[in-house]
């Protein structure tokens, strides 16, 4: 079992959902983002999701595009990002999936990539731009790694497509809450409620909800209806209002973090 | 004709499928499924036929260049001419179609990325006629160098949205187009303008791009007795090439030769030639050849030339190079202008810059071959848009251009 099984386990018998903030590698620097990810186990997230910044994010939306283009400027890369996460390694345990767009790891090589990834610490991966159709290669290698492959399914997904995803992710189901790209929304969508019943019949495995989530309300929604609560674009943007100033991007991205964390766990 | 291209999962070989964000899987299903019945259907196709004969003009002449064939001094030289369809280029051959096609799926708007402007223009055009709303995707650099097709498609009726990410060019407005279709799936038909994209697009873009090939080869057998020795084409995305070039596919004697854009130079690194200098990658929701670091982060294409400015290419040529069926060549910005003003002083036509790439091609090729080969080019489209590009490289102010000739 690998960490991210370990704790959807514990979380269960605990009855509550997990808390996955995102944040960009590299953004605003690769040290700040270190930083942030310490910084977001200490303010109460159960497991962390880890962009891979790309030059053509399709399924994003302007936070994390513009994200992903301050990280570049700090010459992120894929293999660099898997030597942060394993210098991580000495410091926490926290279940780490990468979330990244496929080209980077089709050119480093599916097992290779697998392989890397495990001996870094990595525990699963997440890829936009990968359906399970053209998954193959990487299904083939992710098992003897340890490495959980998680799919992404959407509002237009048929039901006959949610039983093909459920099937073939590992670790969670990541549930895109819109019809659009990522980014904070001012209201939760309501083909949440319908998506998840939809998962629920096909599969066990815990279901996590992520684009447009951004307050600690609409976690605390989303928190009772599934098994895990992403929120990325919302925090990205804090870095945002903050660049410049490492303290302030510190304590800014935490207390924002903790009001999540308290959304999620019905403390509010 | 190869009817195997691509397969039932939507792969040219190792290249092509549907890498895609989930939200499109669904939607991309629809669109085959309806594209594929509508491929049989004779009211649809009698439809396509009307409006490429009646609104776009075909069938263009296949026009042989015998001035241009006598100053290069070898091969004969054939043009096809889609520099006269309707709006300057052969884009319209797939706008025509892709409307038709949205319209039977009951979409009322049509979104649409544009390098160089001829495909925004295209799109522009048919949402026009068909009364759908529409709006294009266009990187602000490109705004700036191809202003005509802008105020083109403003008086057409078309939103032009500017895209301010990444290079600013084509790519980024492919990347902006998919995030809208993305968001308003459910109303909105993507009318991409390339053989580029997930499945199906790039088979269906082929498809009405394939009139092209499908007319020249009839003309040059009935103009010159015989199919042709060579037939050459400029490669973007790759959308006239691989409409010329598939009609031609089973015949083994014709060889297809793609020119790409060499920019600066290969060795400057700013250039657009994928195929020849690019690598394997997966881009724009398809496995092909792309320009790309080591870490696979996409890097930023350079062309003179708007259309061919564009990192990736079309599956379909990635096939047709992995397999040898094409050979891809690339020709630089400067050998480009050459190839410009050869064909506009020996035969009064002024191409795009994009055909101008396959003619500095020519240039080279022509007198290296007998009197009696054959050479047909895709001339893809006229040069009204370059008029200022040209203008700038030669030192001229187009608005006050003075008397006398041009400087040599």
């Amino acid at each position: 079992m690998n960490r991210i099984e370990a704790k959807f386990e514990q979380l269960r018998a605990e009855g509550r959902s997990a808390f996955m903030p995102y944040i960009c590698a590299g953004d605003p620097t690769q040290e700040i983002s270190r930083k942030l990810l310490l910084t977001l186990e200490e303010a109460g997230a159960d497991l962390i999701e880890l962009g891979v910044p790309f030059s053509d994010p399709i399924a994003d939306g302007p936070s994390i595009q513009k994200a992903s283009e301050r990280a570049l400027v700090d010459k992120i890369s894929l293999r660099r990002i898997l030597d942060m996460v394993e210098a991580l390694r000495q410091e926490t345990q926290i279940p780490i999936t990468l979330m990244t767009y496929y080209n980077p790891i089709f050119r480093m090589g599916d097992a290779e990539f697998c392989a890397a990834a495990r001996k870094a610490g990595v525990d699963g991966v997440i890829i936009p731009d990968l359906p399970p159709e053209e998954a193959s290669t990487l299904l083939k290698a992710a098992p003897a790694h340890n490495i959980a492959t998680v799919f992404l399914a959407a509002p237009t997904s048929s039901p006959e497509r949610m039983r093909l995803i459920a099937s073939v992710s590992t670790g969670f189901i990541y549930c895109v809450s819109v019809t659009g790209v990522t980014g904070a929304r001012a209201s939760l969508s309501d083909e949440i409620q319908p998506m998840i019943a939809e998962l629920r019949k096909q599969t066990q495995k815990p279901v996590c909800v992520g684009f447009g989530v951004s307050t600690s309300e609409q976690a605390n929604t989303v928190a009772r209806l599934a098994d895990g609560v992403i929120v990325g674009s919302a925090i990205v943007n804090v870095i945002e209002e903050h660049l410049g100033d490492e303290a302030a991007i510190l304590s800014n991205v935490k207390k924002f973090a903790e009001e999540l964390v308290a959304g999620v766990r019905g403390e509010i | 004709m190869n009817q195997s291209l691509p397969d039932a999962t939507g792969h040219f070989g190792e290249f092509g499928g549907r890498y895609a964000p989930e939200t499109l899987m669904s939607p991309l299903l629809e669109l085959e499924d309806a594209y594929m019945s509508l491929k049989e259907d004779s009211d649809f196709q009698e439809e396509f036929q009307y409006y490429l004969r009646e609104y776009v003009g075909r069938p263009n002449p296949l026009y042989y260049a015998e001035r241009l064939t006598e100053t290069l001094g070898g091969a004969k030289i054939y043009l096809k001419r889609e520099d006269l369809n309707h709006t300057g280029a052969h884009k319209i051959n797939n706008t025509i179609g892709q409307i038709l096609l949205a319209r039977r799926m009951g979409k009322n708007r049509i979104i649409a990325e544009t390098g160089a402007g001829q495909h925004g223009v295209a799109t522009a055009t048919v949402a026009s006629k068909f009364d759908m709303e529409c709006e294009v995707y266009m990187g602000e650099e490109d705004i700036e160098r191809q202003a005509l097709n802008v105020f083109r498609m403003k008086l057409l009726g078309t939103t032009v949205v500017p895209v301010n990410s990444g290079s600013c060019t084509l790519k980024d407005a492919i990347n902006a187009a998919f995030r809208d279709w993305v968001t308003n799936i459910r109303t909105t038909y993507y009318l991409i303008g390339s053989v580029v994209g997930p499945h199906p697009y790039p088979m269906i873009v082929r498809d009405f791009q394939a009139v092209i090939g499908q007319e020249a080869r009839s003309q040059t057998v009935e103009q010159a007795g015989r199919l042709p020795d060579y037939v050459v084409a400029c490669v973007g995305g790759g959308s006239n090439s691989i409409g010329m070039f598939y009609p031609f596919y089973a015949d083994s004697d014709v060889k297809l030769v793609g020119v790409e854009a060499a920019g600066e130079s290969i060795l400057s690194g700013k250039h657009a030639a994928t195929i020849s200098a690019g690598s394997v990658g997966v881009f724009h929701g398809a496995k092909c050849y792309v320009l790309q670091e080591d870490d696979g982060q996409i890097t930023p294409a350079h062309s003179i030339s708007a259309g061919l400015d564009y990192p990736g290419v079309g599956p379909e040529h990635s096939f047709y190079k992995a397999t040898g069926r094409a050979e891809y060549v690339s020709v630089t910005d400067e050998e480009s202008i050459e190839g410009f003003k050869l064909l506009s002083e020996t035969e009064g036509i002024i191409p795009a810059l994009e055909a101008a790439h396959a003619m500095a091609h020519i240039r080279k090729l022509a007198p290296t071959l007998d009197k009696d080969q054959i050479i047909v080019l895709c001339l893809s489209g006229r040069g009204d848009k370059d008029v200022y590009t040209i203008a700038k490289v030669l030192g001229v102010d187009p608005i006050n251009p003075g008397t006398g000739r041009l400087p040599q």
